[in-house]
């Protein structure tokens, strides 16, 4: 057999990246946005809930960031009480129930033991506000929490 | 308001005749079927044959009586009516994608084809080559045309694209008519020039529509928005994000109200204030049937805590007059300024024609005329 075919190497070469007609984002300059500032959140719930959804880090690329931000949300989400929630959507304002649902299905992705059964509890009442179109617009968001 | 359901199979795109009294539509295959109205019926009076592949636009002149229409096979034909018979001729739009979309402009001596080889081709006649010549506008379009709107100066082109911008251009031939006079959205006006393009929506722009002034374009996108922009110096633009399903089609009805429709099969309403440049949700335009409540025996409603973990009454059978999502609106009469009559069609065959007086009344939804 001829030699070349026991290389594989080129199996191994990502060439959508050489595509010249390859599709990239608008680069938004990623302004200071250091996500929600953890210390802040440990008094007052309502108020806790609308600092953690200050500032999201939509602009930037780096995870760490993204990551701080999660984890911050969700632990102000996951120390509601149930029937706390629905006060706490109506709260919020057009963009901010979009933010939340954001966030409701970047929670979704990580799933821990109690993290899923509040986030379903928080869907819901997010869905009531949001409806379809605020499900739809986390689909179709380029730019993610 | 009347509801005709055409076909089982969903209608592709649809166009309308000058009087209103025949209806061009391609029934999700390779042809175009032209249905003629008699009385409360409608009968198939001709079918045209040409395409490869399916028809996806269809637009018929209503001056000069021609239609032209654009497939999935990347080709365009025009036809004329030569005594009782459809005759074809083929444009050659350079394309090596589908064809998406097709407009007449409004004095119908040009067309423009969205396609998905990311380029909308402009068509105009020829006259010493008795031939369609097209040129294309590809900067900066970096994804498929979906739907494409003319400015009544004949010259200003809206594109919705898959980039998730709705961008204004310029079509100027200058074989076939003259420098255009400056209008809201710019005065210097060469072939392909971007007159305007959006910024603040995502999602795919589904529709695309001028007012009846050319001043303002609103446009459908996929992450259910429905947008507004005013043209000035700097252009002003106004969005609503919406709780339903993303909306597939907009067209006004007069100045400042619009009429879009989509993947929630009805038609809504919304209202442009162009003092606070915000636009608001004018109402739901469905006219509902009213089914019978009949009560729940206590077995049904076990079996619904069981497959649907909710005791609810609602069966889920859509009440809207269409049963699929709409996927075309057009104007029959009365235009873009002073709508009285527009035309739905959709992925469940049918076509519905809606009044817009009666809406107006039996849904005490606010239409300013202005």
């Amino acid at each position: 057999m001829a030699k070349n075919t026991l290389s594989s190497r080129f199996r191994k070469v990502d060439i959508d990246e050489f595509d010249e007609n390859k599709f990239v984002d608008d680069h938004d300059e990623a302004a200071d946005q250091q996500g929600p500032d953890a210390v802040e959140i440990d008094r007052d719930m309502m108020a806790a809930l609308h600092i953690a959804l200050r500032n999201p880090p939509i602009n930037s690329k780096n995870p760490a960031i993204k990551e701080r931000a999660q984890a911050a949300v969700l632990r102000v989400l996951t120390s509601f009480k149930s029937s706390d929630i629905e006060p706490a959507v109506k709260s919020l304002d057009k963009n901010g129930v979009d933010l939340l649902m954001k966030y409701i299905y970047k929670g979704f992705e990580r799933p821990t033991e109690n993290s899923s059964a509040i986030l379903l509890q928080w869907h819901e009442k997010a869905f009531a506000v949001g409806g379809l179109g605020s499900i739809v617009r986390v689909m179709t968001a380029r730019k993610t929490v | 308001m009347s509801y005709h359901s055409f076909l089982l199979e969903p209608i592709s795109c649809h166009a309308w005749n000058k009087d209103r009294t025949q209806i061009a539509l391609c029934p999700n295959n390779h042809e175009v079927h032209i249905y003629k109205k008699d009385g409360n019926n409608w009968s198939k009076i001709h079918v045209l044959k040409e395409h490869n592949g399916q028809v996806t636009g269809i637009d018929w002149a209503p001056e000069s009586n021609r239609i032209v229409t654009c497939g999935t096979d990347r080709n365009a034909y025009v036809w004329t009516l030569k005594g009782d018979v459809w005759k074809p001729t083929l444009v050659i739009l350079r394309i090596n994608r589908a064809a998406r979309c097709v407009k007449w402009s409004p004095k119908e001596n040009k067309f423009a084809v969205g396609s998905g080889s990311r380029l909308i081709s402009v068509c105009y006649f020829e006259q010493d080559n008795d031939w369609w010549v097209c040129k294309h506008i590809k900067k900066p379009i970096r994804s498929t045309i979906l739907c494409l709107d003319w400015h009544p100066n004949n010259i200003l082109l809206a594109a919705g694209s898959c980039d998730f911008k709705c961008r204004i251009f310029s079509a100027y031939i200058k074989e076939v008519e003259e420098k255009p006079a400056p209008t809201a959205w710019g005065s210097k006006m060469p072939f392909g020039e971007v007159m305007f393009e959006s910024t603040g929506t995502s999602g795919w722009v589904h529709g695309v529509c001028f007012s009846d002034s050319g001043n303002r374009v609103a446009w459908a996108s996929h992450d259910s928005t429905v947008a507004v922009a005013e043209g000035g110096k700097t252009a002003v633009c106004a969005s609503l994000t919406s709780e339903t399903l993303p909306l597939l089609c907009v067209t006004f009805i007069t100045e400042n109200s619009l009429v879009a429709a989509g993947h929630d099969c009805y038609p809504v309403l919304f209202v442009y204030d162009s003092n606070k440049a915000a636009m608001s949700f004018g109402g739901k335009l469905d006219v509902p049937k009213q089914s019978a409540q009949k009560g729940m025996t206590a077995r049904e409603r076990f079996q619904n805590l069981d497959k649907k973990a909710t005791t609810d009454s609602k069966e889920a059978v859509l009440e809207s007059v269409h049963k699929n999502s709409i996927s075309q609106i057009s104007i029959l009469n009365g235009g873009k300024a002073q709508c009285a009559k527009f035309c739905t069609t959709g992925m469940d065959g049918g076509m519905a024609i809606w009044d817009v007086k009666v809406l107006s009344i039996v849904k005490h939804v606010r239409v300013q005329m202005q």
